[in-house]
């Protein structure tokens, strides 16, 4: 049986499956592409193919637009199994967002799982995590730090309207990541029995199209451009993280800024957002999901890709697993403790 | 529920800077939690809640003995607070599901507990907790929950939420104590004002506006009275039958740490002062002096005798029973003069009157100050009121012009109040000869960047690129970004490697466009401190 890392290699332009000459999240225009899910740090435009579920696919001609999502796209449902030069490859669930799936490789009886990004804790937009035996299980570690348990989300949400239910004058900005974030707090705010009207920046209205033409109902939902002063007292606005800082929001009534990602877990995180209600919500594996998940694989081997790599490698050691970092091309090696960056930080 | 209850409590009042907001929530806080959880709150965010703080190793044994080190090291690196990665990291023990403890309970735990039971005693609480509530809860046992919250703002909150005026809590506010079941009860309308009796009245401190010079142009000599602003603390003394107290501005109780001061209080009267250190020969010393003696709770003999204080009298509010508070300040002051030369209280002398004939003349007053124990001047009308809070146009303080120097970045570190980009506290130095032909850098203070978003961003990243060594959540930079910082004053230190610090030191900005090697030497602030200068109020009556 072939060792994963024969047949599977970093590249300049990503992860490289060599027998099936296939790309996985690749970082630049490839021929062939499989993507984990439509976030633009693994859903690049301009491939050739792209091979990801029907979900992924519609999100990413709704965010690049029809002709840069990949000029053939095959969805691929999960679990369906398609061969390419002899691999076989299928798709998981992986619960970041809607149509989020981890990549299943095996080639001559050697398995690898690619995660992409994934959750454990349960979302009402996406399906849930599956996890799949295999020989290497190439793990996300954004939250690879015994410091970041994510605590329940309704919890997070609660105290989002709890804080409403205080200051009934003042608007209620929580900044969120466009695609995925976003519409997990609506549908997470619905089911708390927020039935008033959500607030939207722009940039986060098509992405809450698309999920509810793929069927996951998010209630009423109006651009925040279009409110009236009153209407925005005790209202709820999802915004892009920072958007308070921008013109529209000198229409807000006094607001409370918040945000919404599993780096307010941590105190200066906030602080340095200029937070003034952080709130723990992330579509990312918290420190124990990916330890639990890591053993549920039963991998023996585990690559650490984008995140911290030296407590999840040293706590996986003690376990008997060898974890080895695989520093993702193309996306610059920052500091392992630097800050996360605009993007990163909300999509976390 | 009631300590994850206060932790929910204590997490939101760590980020929300308004006033109001925090009020508001206090005010919940009042109206949602039963006694005694809402009075020992209370307690515990003013810091009055009566047991001892555990001794720091307490936290490294909880940590080593469920953490793994390696793991607790990187994780300490990166939050840089010790408890709060502690309470971040703690693992939950399986089938744990204890209900957490009661606020009560904690405190009543903490105040019996001996030394040795407590390790056990807060492993068993903070399984049962959450991270927010084990955050709480190391801030209990540690003795700081670094809240925020001063003594003044719980009475605000007390008297937002009840509808009572403030000044009426004031009066009340120390005769009682936690977890203040009377107070609650008479501000819910459901219980008489609990009557402090004979027992000292801390009375709100009138304060000063600062001078701007549009101000100065409209000012008639003739109106006014001048003193220096001593740069002590802000004291209210107040003694009689029921008792002796010394007050902070903010009606903080310091009377423990000064006991000299509260043996000199042989008097029936309530007076508004500056607490000072003092230097041989009884010359008022500045702030700096005094630093020894403001962070603790009490002062034994050594102490006492290496760091003496005394109080300069600025006002009398009372004397015996009676109320001056209305007289003209001419009147308390002929009051406060007569006062001191019957009562001759030790310990106690009165703050000179500086006499003028023009503004220039005040001006020129004020620039020539040299006493380090001088802050700048003190305006005030002479048919003033003594009333709470700072009514403008009826006392003016005009400090000194602040100096700046041009200072290099050397130490970065995280935290720090209103840390806006992470590295809250910068250390910088400047230049001095390193014996050897060359030069060094020595550290003169440190100071939280301020400036705009966009400028903290740059500074942040500038740190993170050129960081040389790290110590915990300190990094030693390059030396090579020029700040330039105003400060107050310039002071002698023993504790300091440069022998003087700058006294409430701010960064102004940062100088890209000027090289390390130009920025300023120890030399020009050596000769700023002045070294036992004569007294600048030699020009006074």
């Amino acid at each position: 049986m072939p060792h994963p890392e024969t047949w599977l290699r970093v590249t300049p332009a990503g992860l490289w499956c060599e027998p099936g000459d296939f790309f996985v999240d690749p970082t630049r225009a490839v021929a062939r592409a499989v993507i984990t899910h439509a976030h633009a740090d693994h859903a690049r435009p301009g491939h050739e193919a792209v091979l990801a579920t029907a979900e992924t696919l519609a999100l990413m001609r709704a965010r690049l637009g029809e002709g840069r999502a990949g000029r053939r796209q095959q969805p691929l449902r999960p679990g369906e199994v398609v061969v390419q030069n002899g691999v076989r490859l299928w798709l998981r669930p992986a619960g970041h967002v809607l149509g989020s799936a981890q990549v299943c490789l095996e080639w001559r009886g050697s398995r690898v799982v690619v995660s992409g990004d994934y959750k454990r804790a349960p979302d009402p937009t996406c399906a849930p995590f599956e996890a799949e035996r295999c020989d290497v299980f190439v793990t996300e570690a954004t939250f690879g730090l015994p410091v970041f348990r994510h605590p329940e989300p309704e919890r997070e949400i609660a105290r989002l309207l709890a804080s409403v239910a205080l200051f009934p004058e003042r608007t209620h900005l929580v900044g969120c990541y466009a695609l995925g974030k976003c519409q997990r707090l609506i549908a997470l705010l619905r089911r708390a029995g927020w039935q008033a009207p959500i607030w939207l920046h722009e940039t986060l209205l098509a992405a809450c199209r698309t999920y509810e033409a793929l069927g996951v109902p998010l209630g009423d939902l109006r651009p925040v451009t279009a409110a009236r002063r009153a209407a925005l007292r005790g209202a709820i606005v999802l915004a892009p993280p920072g958007a308070a800082a921008e013109r529209w929001a000198e229409r807000l009534s006094d607001p409370v800024i918040a945000l919404a990602s599993g780096w307010m877990r941590v105190r200066h995180h906030a602080r340095a957002r200029g937070v003034e209600l952080p709130l723990v919500v992330s579509d990312h594996a918290d420190w124990d999901e990916l330890n639990a998940t890591i053993d549920e694989t039963g991998a023996p081997e585990v690559w650490i890709m984008h995140g911290r790599d030296d407590a999840l490698a040293h706590a996986l050691g003690r376990r008997g697993i060898r974890g080895r970092a695989l520093h993702r091309v193309g996306r610059g090696a920052g500091e392992a403790d630097a800050a996360p960056g605009p993007a990163e930080d909300a999509a976390a | 529920m009631s300590l994850p209850a206060f932790a929910a409590l204590l997490e939101r009042l760590a980020f929300t800077p308004g006033r109001d907001g925090r009020i508001a929530l206090l005010g919940r806080w009042f109206a949602e939690q039963p006694d005694p959880e809402r009075g020992l709150g209370l307690a515990a965010l003013t810091g009055a809640l009566p047991f001892a703080p555990a001794r720091p190793a307490l936290l490294h044994e909880l940590a080593a003995a469920r953490l793994d080190p390696v793991l607790l090291a990187l994780c300490r690196d990166y939050v840089g607070d010790l408890a709060e990665t502690v309470a971040l990291a703690w693992p939950r023990r399986a089938g744990g599901d204890a209900p957490p403890p009661a606020l009560s309970a904690v405190a009543e735990g903490l105040a019996r507990t001996p030394g040795a039971e407590l390790p056990a005693l807060v492993a068993g609480w903070l399984d049962a907790l959450d991270a927010e509530g084990r955050l709480a809860l190391l801030g209990l046992v540690a003795g700081g929950l670094r809240a925020g919250v001063s003594g003044r703002l719980a009475r605000l909150a007390l008297a937002a939420w009840s509808g009572r005026p403030v000044e009426a809590i004031e009066e009340v506010w120390h005769g009682v104590a936690p977890p203040y079941r009377p107070l609650f009860r008479w501000l819910e309308g459901g219980g008489e004002r609990p009557d402090p009796g004979e027992a000292p009245v801390f009375r709100p401190l009138m304060l000063a506006h600062p001078l701007a010079e549009g101000d100065l142009a409209a000012l008639r000599p003739e109106e006014w009275r001048a003193e220096w602003k001593w740069d002590g603390l802000r004291v209210q003394l107040c003694a009689g039958p029921g008792g002796r107290r010394i007050w902070r501005r903010d009606g903080e109780d310091i009377s423990a740490a000064f006991p000299e001061i509260v043996a000199a209080m042989d008097f029936h009267a309530t007076l508004d002062g500056e607490l000072l250190a003092l230097r041989d020969g009884g010359e008022a010393a500045p702030f700096a002096d005094l630093q020894r003696r403001l962070n603790r709770r009490t002062a034994g003999p050594k102490l006492r005798r290496d760091c003496p204080v005394g109080v300069r009298l600025y006002d009398l509010l009372f004397d015996g029973a009676q109320d001056l508070r209305a007289l003209p300040f001419d009147a308390r002051r002929a009051r406060l003069e007569a006062w001191i030369a019957r009562v001759r209280p030790a310990r106690m002398d009165l703050s000179p009157q500086i006499a003028f004939a023009s503004v220039a003349q005040l001006a020129a007053l004020r620039a020539g100050a040299r006493d380090p124990a001088i802050e700048g001047l003190m305006l005030k009308r002479a048919d003033s009121p003594y009333v709470a809070g700072r009514v403008k146009g009826l006392w003016w303080k005009w400090k000194r012009a602040p100096r700046a120097v041009d200072a290099v970045l050397m130490y970065a570190g995280r935290g720090g109040a209103g840390a806006p980009g992470g590295f809250g506290d910068c250390t910088f130095g400047l230049w001095r000869p390193d014996g050897r032909g060359g030069e060094e850098l020595v550290p003169v203070g440190k100071a939280h960047p301020g400036g705009t978003d966009e400028e903290r961003l740059w500074l942040e990243r500038w740190i993170r690129a050129h960081t040389v060594a790290r110590f915990g959540p300190v990094r030693e930079v390059e030396k090579a970004l020029v700040l330039e910082v105003a400060f107050d004053a310039v002071q002698r230190s023993a504790r300091h490697k440069a022998g003087v610090v700058l006294r409430a030191p701010r960064i102004l900005r940062v100088r890209r466009d000027k090289p390390a090697e130009e920025a300023d030497r120890l030399e020009a602030l050596l000769a700023l401190a002045g070294d036992g200068a004569a007294p600048a109020g030699t020009a006074a009556d």
